[in-house]
C-alpha cells in the first residue's frame, strides 16, 4: 500500500498499477475498513487499484488521515470479507435496443447470435462505479469481442444501454453522451436517487447478462 | 409560505448548497456551489448556517419577485442589480431584483434568510446539472419557497470580496513526477468549453508523458492533461474517476476563484507547498468568520 497526497485535501492510496483481482480485493478491503466514514472524510473514490480519499482540510491534515488509513487497514486484515453478490441483468440484444450489434458482428467476424452467446456466457466483476452516477467498470469481457469505440461519440445514449468500448463492456445508467458500441438494452434501473442505496451495483459484485427473447 | 418567484431564469440558475458528500463511490460527485466562499459568506451575512441552500446564477442573472418580506445577501460577482453587494438587504413583498450580465466574474449568489426550502436528494439541495440529480436549472416561472432555518441575526456589516488577482495556486498532483515545469510558464486562456464539470484551458501544450496510467479517483480542482496537452481543471460536477495524468491540483483557498473564471480570461499557475496551502486556507477561514 502506497499513500501520497493528491491535492491539499486528498490522499491517493494505491495498490500497484495493474488491473488484477488481487489489487481489486485490496480496494474492497479498504472500502470495508471505511464503511462508516469518520468525521472529516468526505468521499472515497475506488478504482481498479486505488482509492482516492477526500477530506475536509479544515478538520484534518494529510498526516492524520494517513495514520487513520494505516490503522484501519491493519484492523481490516482480520475482517471477514463477504462472498461477492451475484446478480443477473436481463438484456434485449440487437434491433432498436442494440443498434451497433451488426457492426460488432462485422468487425469481429462472428454472427450476431454468437456475439450474444459469448457476451452472456461470461461472468463480469464490478471493479468500481465511476465516471457518472451508477456507471459500473466491468472486467471479464471475452477478448475476442473487443472493438474500437465509435469515431465520434453519440450525443445521447439511451439509459440502460449495454455497450462495448475497446476491451471493456458496460451499462449506461442514465442517458448521457457516449462513444461505446451499443449491443443491447436493459430495463433494470442502475441508479435511482430515491432508492436506498441509490445504485443497484456496488464494487465487488459479479454480474451476468441474460438474453431476453 | 414566503417565496421567490423566478420571472426570468437567466442563463443557468441553480439551487446550491455546499454539496452532496459520501456518494463518490457510487459515481456521484459532490456538486455544490461553484464559488463556495461566496455562498458561505452570503449565508453568514443573513444569519443562516453556512450550508443553507441559495441561488447560484451564471454569467447572466435572473429576475426575481419577492412574495413576502425577505432578507437577502447578494455575493460573488456583480451582475448589475441595483442592490448592495456582500451585505444583508431587506426586500419588501412585491419588490423585484433584476440581475443582468456580469460585470466581473462568472457567478453571483442570492442567499436568503431562512434558506431556500427545496427538497434534498441524497442529503443535499444542490442541483447536479450534468446528471439531473437534485433537479435541472430553474425555468421561467419557478417558485422557490423560503424556509425558516436562520440560526442567528442577520449582520449589517458590509464584506469585501477577497481579491481574485494573481496566479491560481496549486499543489503537486499524483503524477507530478511525470511532468516538468511546463504548466508554470506561459499563461493559459479559459476556453468556451467551460462549465460546472470542468474548465478547459488553451495555451502552450504540456507535453503528455508516456507513463502507464490506470483509471483512478479524481477530485475537485485536479488539473489533468489529456493527450492534446491542453489542461483541464476538474470542477464541482467532475467525474469521480478518470484516466488522464494530473500534474497539479488547485488549492482549497483558490477553488472559489475557479468558480469565477469566465471564458477568455488568462490563468497562470503557481506551485506552492501543502503547508503554504494550509496557511492560505486558515487565513481565508479567519476572514470568513469575521463576518459572523
Amino acid at each position: 500500500m502506497e499513500i501520497r497526497p493528491a491535492s491539499d485535501r486528498s490522499l491517493l492510496v494505491s495498490f500497484g498499477d495493474r488491473i488484477s483481482l488481487e489489487s481489486h480485493s485490496d480496494v474492497l478491503r479498504l472500502l470495508r475498513a471505511f464503511e462508516e466514514l469518520p468525521r472529516g472524510i468526505l468521499n472515497l473514490h475506488p478504482a481498479y487499484a486505488s482509492v482516492l480519499i477526500d477530506f475536509d482540510p479544515r478538520r484534518a491534515t494529510h498526516g492524520e488521515i494517513e495514520r487513520l488509513v494505516r490503522a484501519r487497514w491493519e484492523e481490516a486484515q482480520a475482517m471477514p470479507m463477504a462472498e461477492p453478490r451475484r446478480l443477473e441483468i436481463p438484456v434485449r440484444y440487437g434491433g432498436e435496443c442494440g443498434p451497433d450489434l451488426e457492426d460488432v458482428a462485422r468487425y469481429t467476424g462472428f454472427s450476431a447470435a454468437e456475439i450474444v452467446r459469448r457476451h452472456t456466457s461470461a461472468e463480469y466483476v464490478v471493479y468500481f462505479l465511476g465516471f457518472s452516477p451508477g456507471f459500473p467498470y466491468l472486467g471479464g469481457l471475452p477478448p475476442e469481442l473487443a472493438i474500437p469505440r465509435l469515431p465520434a461519440p453519440r450525443k445521447e445514449v439511451p439509459a440502460g444501454s449495454v455497450a462495448i468500448g475497446g476491451s471493456q463492456t458496460g451499462i449506461y445508467p442514465m442517458s448521457t453522451p457516449g462513444g461505446w458500441r451499443l449491443i443491447g438494452r436493459t430495463t433494470v434501473r442502475l441508479f435511482d436517487a430515491a432508492a436506498n442505496p441509490p445504485a443497484l451495483l456496488r464494487t465487488g459484485d459479479r454480474i451476468r447478462f441474460v438474453p431476453l427473447p | 409560505m414566503n417565496a421567490i418567484h423566478v420571472i426570468e431564469p437567466g442563463l443557468e440558475s441553480t439551487v446550491q448548497d455546499l454539496g452532496r458528500f459520501g456518494y463518490a463511490q457510487l459515481g456521484v460527485s459532490a456538486s455544490g456551489a461553484a464559488d463556495a466562499l461566496a455562498l458561505r459568506a452570503g449565508n453568514l451575512l443573513v444569519g443562516n448556517a453556512e450550508n443553507a441552500a441559495a441561488l447560484e446564477m451564471t454569467l447572466t442573472g435572473a429576475t426575481l419577485v419577492f412574495e413576502g418580506d425577505a432578507v437577502i445577501a447578494v455575493t460573488g460577482s456583480d451582475f448589475g442589480a441595483d442592490l448592495p453587494l456582500w451585505s444583508a438587504v431587506e426586500m419588501k413583498t412585491g419588490s423585484v431584483a433584476r440581475f443582468g450580465a456580469t460585470r466581473s466574474g462568472a457567478r453571483c449568489y442570492v442567499a436568503v434568510r431562512g434558506g431556500l426550502a427545496v427538497g434534498k436528494v441524497l442529503g443535499s439541495a444542490s442541483m447536479h446539472v450534468a446528471s439531473g440529480l437534485g433537479g435541472r436549472p430553474l425555468a421561467k416561472g419557478a417558485i422557490l419557497p423560503i424556509g425558516n432555518e436562520a440560526i442567528r441575526r442577520a449582520r449589517s456589516v458590509r464584506a469585501a470580496q477577497p481579491p481574485a488577482e494573481g496566479p491560481l495556486r496549486v499543489t503537486r498532483g499524483p503524477q507530478a513526477d511525470w511532468f516538468g515545469d511546463e504548466l508554470y510558464g506561459a499563461p493559459y486562456t479559459v476556453t468556451a468549453s467551460w462549465n460546472r464539470m470542468g474548465v478547459r484551458l488553451h495555451g502552450p501544450p504540456v507535453p503528455s508523458p508516456a507513463g502507464h496510467m490506470l483509471t483512478e479517483g479524481v477530485g475537485l480542482g485536479a488539473v489533468q492533461i489529456p493527450p492534446n496537452g491542453q489542461p483541464i481543471i476538474l470542477f464541482v460536477e467532475h467525474q469521480t474517476t478518470g484516466g488522464y495524468p494530473k500534474p497539479a491540483s488547485v488549492i482549497s483557498a483558490d477553488l472559489w476563484r475557479v468558480g469565477q473564471l469566465v471564458p477568455r480570461r488568462e490563468v497562470r499557475f503557481e506551485l506552492v507547498s501543502l503547508e503554504a496551502a494550509r496557511e492560505l486556507l486558515r487565513r481565508q477561514e479567519e476572514w470568513l468568520y469575521s463576518l459572523v
